[in-house]
């Protein structure tokens, strides 16, 4: 069982917000001690969702939570955003698939990076990502 | 606006990223230095990024098409300093920046710079300075 024990909340409406938001996950992910190289993978992961948040649906908020299992800490972030949706979603998953100019790898990528990966998309209504890294994960 | 500043050192350009970027500074450094490449002729780009904590998708892309346009105008780009945690992400997120040099540090990055420039370029510019001389 997976158990919130904080939560903060962000809204991202333009590329200028994506620091500050990147600097905050970072110090939650210090304060539960989580290592150099976890940190580094979680906010890139954190990087690569936040920016399709920006391209595909002008921006969304985001829930970040420090969650616990027992004896392991983690972080839990919630995308939210309100575009057009994700019609096929395994499309979108697969390496190289991309419907805007970047590179196709945000959506692969970034669940490489994390311990748990979950996606929810309602065509017209937006997506919701969630993604959790754990401390020794 | 932040600006990144851009080095003239002899024949190359120095670019040390001291501020976390967001995509627009990025997409402002990859023109701002094509350009002063194509100005100023350099033959070589050495970027440091020791300090900057994480490349995504997004930065990774800036440094490939630093990389590949810089060569089209006939110079080498070197990516120095990067972070042992950074490099681990880059390749599990599956982005292994192929075509971009790499070294461990700025000296080591210079060095290499230094090597890929053929050795007759010296001597073509003594001449033009000799020429100056006799004028």
């Amino acid at each position: 069982m997976i158990l919130s024990l904080f939560k903060d909340e962000m809204e991202i409406v333009r590329e200028q917000d994506v620091v500050p938001f990147r600097n905050r996950v970072r110090e939650y992910a210090v304060r539960i001690k989580m290592g150099l190289v976890n940190q580094t993978k979680l906010i890139t992961a954190a990087s690569e969702l936040v920016r399709n948040m920006l391209n595909y649906a002008k921006g969304g908020r985001i829930r970040i939570e420090v969650v616990t299992r027992g004896r392991d800490d983690g972080i839990r972030l919630t995308f939210a955003d309100k575009g057009p949706g994700i019609p096929n979603i395994d499309l979108a998953m697969k390496d190289g698939y991309t419907t805007g100019k970047g590179l196709g790898l945000g959506l692969p990528g970034a669940k490489r990076l994390v311990n748990e990966f979950n996606i929810q998309s309602e065509a017209g209504k937006g997506t919701t990502v969630t993604i959790i890294k754990w401390t020794n994960g | 606006m932040e600006k990144i500043p851009i080095l003239k050192m002899g024949p190359f350009l120095l670019v040390t990223i001291q501020v976390d970027l967001y995509d627009r500074l990025a997409l402002n450094l990859e023109s701002d230095l094509i350009r002063m490449v194509n100005k100023v002729g350099s033959r070589g780009v050495l970027i440091d990024i020791s300090a900057v904590n994480i490349v995504d998708s997004f930065m990774g892309r800036i440094l490939g098409n630093i990389a590949s346009m810089s060569r089209i105008l006939d110079a080498q780009t070197v990516v120095v300093g990067m972070q042992p945690a950074v490099a681990i992400t880059l390749v599990e997120l599956g982005l292994p920046l192929h075509g971009v040099l790499t070294a461990l540090n700025v000296e080591k990055g210079m060095a290499l710079l230094q090597s890929l420039i053929p050795p007759e370029e010296d001597g073509e510019e003594e001449n033009t300075a000799n020429d100056t001389f006799v004028i």
